[in-house]
């Protein structure tokens, strides 16, 4: 029977699991009162809606349409100036959402927290890049590896992947080695798309490796004329130690002779 | 007018003057001083750059999938190509969130010998940086004289792990080797020799050399809030007066115990930057010598006691039972951290390295997201280039030391 690939997630997965394995957690902390993390879960007050310390980082899930008031908030009242990463995590498979991480940093106190929320897969989220100017390149990046729109980003376009690239390479639904698409990505944007017969799956590879080609692979020791077509057998042509890599500048030389 | 088809696609260089009496032309990708596959295009007045657009991803590889589809330790040798000029500083910014994950403590021996790397490392590619940024500005024979120190750093870090760009030279809960026999000497006899170059070529040809100071001093001038608010880090973000660097305010592995400066600038243009850079590699040269004597007092454990996660010493496994079966799980199944995410910053040449991990309990991580200091300093280029002029940009562009291997990932 063939084994059962789920489509949602075509990531590798672990092949063995032990029956009796249970999957320790990483231990949550609330927040301590009278902290610094706790006066910013003060001044978030209805905003937040879950707020926990992961490793001394704060990590704070929001709702997803007040990013930016939150983001503003935390930067003017709570001093967290730089935005030092921000992406997103496909849950797709699992609740059909995204989680969008923000990781904030405080330069004063040298804190950092992670502002969390959630869109649907249809959903849009607001953009940051008023608040921080580091999110430009950063929801771009989140745009092309996940197709999550951003609205009001000045310039929302792919910046990894080439601008007529289809499909968003970081989803689960995305194979490691790339879709259809993907593989006759050159073949189409060079001849077109009506020449994925002529090349064929075997061509359309430049770092592939023909034993029969001719044109590209010259075979030392078996050299055939260029282009010549070999694969029903090439004439046998054993190397032969040839006499002229030793140049012999002066036959009477001793050397010459006593290897001789 | 152009007639763009499949074969001759729409060239925006065939058309120089636009209506608006501004001229675009478009700098790399293939461009000797964009330090890899920078394309950036530039819309110029006269010299002057009104308009910038770098564009991106010529070495995208996917990394982050990559990591999806790799158990932990089978990805830590990819962070290598990451910024490929600090190998161990990505080896190693990837261990130390694993290590957070798992939650498994590194014997001291192994911190010791990760933190000589790590300084290490930070003076082969801050010597990197100063070889190739004055060869952009038009200095050549600094370039020649950087390299040559940087050779002989490489040939330490060769001794020790076996490479000399691609290190690979930490593992996921220490390090796999002791360091080999005469290494502290020759990392002395090296130590010194930096030292008396420093003071006595790069800082004689360059400190107060005129065309240098004419070709960087104002130039890039980049403000505090700037700074802060494009994500920048490292010397970027220090070379604009603001003091913040991991190793101090965040410290991680042995730098708490450690006596060293984080030099400042309050400039915020190019010369203040080259001046943090060599006055890092000084810091990094006083914090080896530190770590010298630490060397001596430690335990010759190298890697943690963490059954579950990290193989046994070679000697174990091929004694005890129980760890060669540990060892072959781990092996052919990997390890599996708990489930939770982590986000560990650490302090790479380049500015801050972090390694986002959410895990879900597999050997595979769910999710790998890469904070590479120089995509942010990239974004940043769109506006600081703005009312330079063109001879400018190539300063300014080595100035942030961008790394494409990190760009791209």
């Amino acid at each position: 029977m063939r084994q059962y690939r789920p489509k949602d997630n075509v990531q590798k997965k672990a092949y063995h699991t032990s029956r009796f394995y249970q999957v320790p957690t990483q231990p949550r902390f609330e927040v301590q009162k009278g902290s610094h993390f706790d006066d910013v879960v003060k001044v978030l007050g209805d905003f937040c809606k879950e707020a926990y310390i992961s490793l001394n980082q704060l990590v704070v899930y929001i709702d997803a349409t007040t990013n930016k008031e939150v983001l503003t908030l935390l930067r003017d009242e709570c001093g967290y100036a730089q935005c030092s990463e921000l992406s997103a995590i496909d849950y797709l498979a699992q609740d059909g959402e995204f989680e969008i991480f923000y990781q904030l940093l405080n330069l004063n106190n040298a804190s950092r927290m992670r502002v969390k929320c959630r869109i649907k897969l249809d959903q849009a989220i607001e953009s940051v890049v008023d608040v921080y100017k580091s999110a430009n390149f950063a929801e771009r990046e989140m745009y092309d590896m996940f197709g999550i729109y951003v609205n009001n980003h000045p310039l929302l376009k792919r910046i990894l992947m080439p601008e007529d690239w289809q499909g968003h390479p970081l989803l689960k639904t995305y194979p490691l080695q790339g879709d259809e698409f993907a593989s006759w990505y050159e073949v189409d944007k060079i001849f077109g798309k009506e020449y994925r017969d002529v090349i064929g799956p075997e061509n359309r590879d430049p770092s592939r490796i023909d034993r029969y080609d001719t044109k590209r692979f010259s075979r030392v020791g078996y050299e055939v004329p260029f282009g010549a077509d070999i694969s029903e057998g090439e004439k046998p042509n054993p190397i032969e130690y040839s006499e002229t890599v030793l140049v012999d500048y002066n036959k009477s030389s001793k050397q010459l002779d006593e290897r001789r | 007018m152009q007639q763009p088809n499949k074969l001759t696609p729409f060239f925006e260089n065939i058309n120089f003057e636009r209506d608006d009496n501004t001229m675009v032309i478009n700098f790399g990708p293939q461009h000797p001083s964009a330090h890899g596959q920078l394309r950036l295009v530039l819309e110029l007045e006269g010299e002057k750059v009104v308009k910038a657009y770098p564009d991106i991803g010529y070495l995208h590889r996917g990394v982050e999938k990559m990591a999806e589809n790799m158990m932990y330790n089978e990805f830590l040798p990819t962070t290598d190509r990451l910024d490929y000029i600090a190998s161990t500083a990505n080896n190693y910014a990837y261990a130390l969130a694993v290590e957070k994950l798992l939650g498994v403590e590194v014997p001291r021996r192994a911190q010791v010998i990760r933190t000589m790397l790590l300084e290490l490392n930070r003076i082969i590619s801050h010597l990197f940086f100063i070889a190739t940024h004055a060869l952009d500005v038009g200095a050549m024979s600094v370039f020649l004289y950087a390299f040559r120190e940087r050779e002989y750093a490489m040939d330490l870090m060769e001794e020790y792990c076996g490479a000399r760009l691609t290190h690979s030279s930490i593992r996921i809960g220490g390090v796999p080797l002791d360091l080999p026999k005469d290494w502290i000497s020759n990392l002395i006899s090296f130590c010194d020799k930096v030292e008396y170059e420093l003071e006595h070529t790069y800082n004689a040809l360059l400190q107060e050399n005129r065309i240098w100071k004419m070709r960087l001093e104002d130039v890039g001038v980049l403000s505090a809030e700037d700074a802060i608010s494009w994500g920048c880090s490292g010397i970027m973000l220090r070379g604009s007066g603001v003091k913040y660097d991991i190793r101090k305010e965040e410290p991680y592995e042995l730098y708490s115990e450690l006596d060293f400066d984080i030099p400042v600038s309050n400039r915020g243009d190019s010369y203040g930057r080259y001046r943090l850079y060599m006055a890092e590699i000084e810091q990094s040269i006083k914090i080896i010598r530190q770590l010298i004597p630490m060397y001596k007092d430690t335990k010759p454990q190298l890697m943690a006691h963490a059954p579950e996660y990290i193989s046994a010493p070679k000697e174990q496994i091929m004694t005890q039972n129980y760890s060669l079966m540990q060892h072959f799980v781990l092996v052919t199944q990997g390890m599996r951290p708990p489930v939770g995410e982590v986000y560990v910053p650490t302090e790479s040449p380049k500015g801050e390295l972090g390694f986002f991990i959410r895990s879900e309990g597999e050997p595979y991580a769910y999710r790998v997201k890469v904070r590479a200091p120089s995509f942010y300093h990239t974004g940043l280029l769109q506006e600081i280039l703005v009312g330079t002029y063109i001879a400018d940009v190539v300063t300014i562009i080595g100035s942030t030391n961008i790394v494409f291997g990190e760009v791209d990932r």
